[in-house]
């Protein structure tokens, strides 16, 4: 398997081949000796020559968390040869989905569809446990579609808008 | 013995405290009864309860905060005892009332102590005739911006405006000069009415940087009163208490009596029984002012459990069925050192925010040292609606080095995963060179929060998370995928246990 991974804004790429229980592994072209073991969904222990490691994952919202010790990364994975791939990776510049951090509901929209807004506008107010969060927009742009009303109970990962 | 021991008691409340006095009950032999609210059907608290009755929606009035359907399950379930716990109804004096009026004991203060000790300004009338240290001030709301502008020339600026039937901060404002006075005055007022519906506010002097130092007290229904202690709680954050330690480092044997004796001597003028806490502002020069009292069982009360050897809420019951104290002042000894990290479903990275959603992931610490009271498991969707309060951890060691130690290890092994959680902020405080050192104030928490963290990222560990994003892609091991498999698992692990059940029978028939 080819994957192009993205660990806290750094890529990589990885090969990596399973075969009778062993891995092969190549980083950025460098042969390095891996052994893993799925110790439990999510929690996987790996040695990396004699090193021992115990990485955990989670996702949180839509981002994928990986966590090696105590530390987090924010992990993105994708294949560069399927379609899916390339699109995500062309992400950054098209409509962006504003989604709910957390479960909650939407007390209040700040902005209507078609508004003009900059990076660091508040769009909504979203409410848990008696506490309320404004959700900015990451970018400078036009509110091209509001998907919740207020009231609306959301989970977390849902779109709330959409940022164009 | 005295009196008779209970046979059922009603747990009145939810999360890891529930978990906590239900797990008291059982060791006792005592049945124990909870109540919950339509979104905490699947909660920790319910599935490890002897009985369980439903009381209502999410929010909190009409379920935690609702007498009449909680003394209604007192009565269907005959409970003959209740425990409030800490928050909700546990220090409201009509609830005890209720209880007393419904013919159920109500595990803690009779309501005319918590009445004297409810109010701050009543408290601080009760306790000056006691003699108790105060910081200089008023001990009657201020009627007029006159009357705060002459006190407060009296005693001199900072000071501190406080709501009388305040806590956690509100109704707070810290005033440095005269010409602030009128407009903090009135923002202070508003905000106690709109959070107490009182808008009584009192003024005393501002002890800058203070430390928050409190001392656990036990009293019986016979008149004998024991202190256990104090707590040093200067950690927090919004007024709110993060990180707990028992004893205080700053406190000396001295100092403990002296504190003790005074403590004793407000249990003693409000006629109080059972467990409570006499919380106080110490000073850089180690002066301690009454601050309040707060009478119930306290979050942070496993740290005295730890380096006092006694079980708090077994003493609470025990003392509410009408028993004698079992120890005197001279039979308590503090031994070792313990430390509480308060873990919240909260997120770190954007201002503390609560992260509440489903647990998918739980790996929790144990070994040499390690109390773990909580109330969440791996699989549970922690509600919106309540205090992100998740659980708490506590670190023992013969020495505060030996708990930090202790409780920095088992930080290292708790994962909690598909939530945000509070956990790497307690990583930061106990590495901090302060912390470590023991300077201690109110202030701690704010200042370190405002040093932006030195984050060295480790390249090594950043390839292993590459390596693993791809193992874990590889596997079909996503958190989604994994959850499939474990659902698989139970069920095949059911069938083993029903084919073991089978054989047993077998056995057993033979």
């Amino acid at each position: 398997m080819l994957y192009d991974v993205t660990i806290d804004g750094k890529n990589y790429r990885l090969e990596l081949n399973r075969a009778d229980g062993r891995w092969s592994c190549r980083l950025d072209g460098r042969d390095i000796e891996v052994d893993a073991i799925l110790a439990r969904p999510d929690v996987l222990s790996l040695r990396i020559g004699n090193m021992a490691y115990e990485v955990k994952s989670e996702r949180v919202a839509s981002e994928l968390h990986l966590w090696v010790g105590s530390t987090r990364f924010a992990a993105e994975v994708r294949d560069p040869r399927s379609l899916r791939g390339r699109a995500r990776a062309g992400e950054a510049q098209g409509p962006k989905k504003i989604v709910a951090p957390m479960p909650g509901k939407v007390v209040r929209l700040l902005v209507r569809e078609g508004d003009e807004v900059a990076a660091g506008t508040g769009l909504a107010v979203v409410e848990a446990m008696k506490m309320q969060n404004e959700i900015k927009s990451p970018k400078k742009g036009t509110v091209q579609k509001i998907l919740v009303s207020e009231g609306a109970a959301v989970n977390a990962g849902d779109v709330l808008l959409i940022v164009e | 013995m005295f009196g008779k021991m209970f046979n059922k008691i009603l747990i009145a409340n939810r999360g890891e405290i529930a978990v906590r006095v239900l797990r008291a009950c059982h060791e006792m032999g005592i049945a124990a009864v909870v109540v919950y609210s339509d979104v905490d059907r699947a909660a920790l608290h319910v599935r490890k309860a002897d009985e369980a009755y439903p009381i209502g929606a999410a929010p909190a009035s009409e379920s935690y905060l609702n007498i009449p359907k909680i003394l209604d399950v007192a009565k269907r379930s005959g409970a003959d005892a209740i425990h409030p716990g800490y928050g909700f109804l546990s220090e409201n004096a009509k609830f005890a009332q209720a209880c007393a009026d419904a013919g159920v004991k109500f595990i803690g203060p009779t309501p005319a102590a918590m009445n004297a000790m409810g109010s701050k300004t009543r408290a601080r009338q009760a306790m000056e005739k006691a003699g108790v240290p105060f910081v200089p001030g008023t001990s009657r709301g201020v009627e007029s911006v006159e009357e705060a502008e002459q006190v407060a020339a009296r005693i001199g600026y900072p000071v501190m405006l406080k709501a009388a039937a305040g806590g956690g901060g509100k109704g707070m404002r810290l005033v440095h000069a005269a010409d602030q006075l009128k407009s903090s005055l009135e923002a202070a007022r508003s905000e106690a009415e709109r959070s107490f519906g009182d808008s009584e506010v009192y003024l005393e002097k501002a002890i800058i940087n203070p430390r928050h130092i409190e001392m656990q007290i036990l009293a019986d229904e016979h008149g004998n009163s024991v202190y256990l202690g104090e707590r040093e709680c200067s950690l927090q954050r919004r007024h709110q208490k993060v990180l707990e330690e028992a004893p205080s480092p700053m406190v000396d044997a001295d100092m403990r009596r002296r504190m003790g004796d005074v403590a004793v001597r407000v249990a003693q003028a409000a006629n109080y029984s059972n467990a409570g806490t006499i919380e106080f502002l110490v000073d850089q020069e180690k002066n301690f002012y009454f601050l309040e009292m707060n009478t119930r069982l306290q979050v942070e009360h496993p740290v005295t459990e730890l380096i006092t050897g006694l079980d708090l809420v077994h003493l609470q019951i025990r003392i509410a069925a009408g028993e004698k104290l079992p120890f005197k002042q001279e039979d308590v000894r503090l031994r070792g050192h313990a430390i509480e990290c308060r873990i919240y479903a909260e997120d770190p990275d954007n201002n503390y925010f609560p992260s509440p959603g489903k647990i998918t992931l739980l790996l929790q610490p144990s070994g040499p040292g390690i109390r773990r009271d909580s109330g969440m498991y791996e699989g549970w969707t922690v509600p919106i609606d309540y205090d992100p309060l998740l659980a708490k951890l506590i670190g023992y060691g013969t020495d505060r080095d030996q708990a930090i130690a202790r409780l920095t290890r088992a930080l290292s092994e708790y994962f909690v995963g598909g939530i945000k959680t509070n956990i790497s902020l307690f990583r930061r405080i106990l590495g901090d060179a302060n912390f470590r050192a023991a300077k201690l104030d109110t202030g701690f928490l704010d200042r370190m929060l405002q040093r932006t963290e030195d984050k060295a990222v480790d390249s090594r560990a950043t390839e292993v998370a590459a390596i693993a994003a791809g193992i874990f892609a590889t596997l079909g091991a996503s958190a989604a995928a994994a959850a499939e498999r474990a659902e698989d698992r139970t069920s095949a692990s059911d069938a083993a246990a029903s084919k073991w059940k089978d054989a047993s029978r077998r056995e057993g028939l033979r």
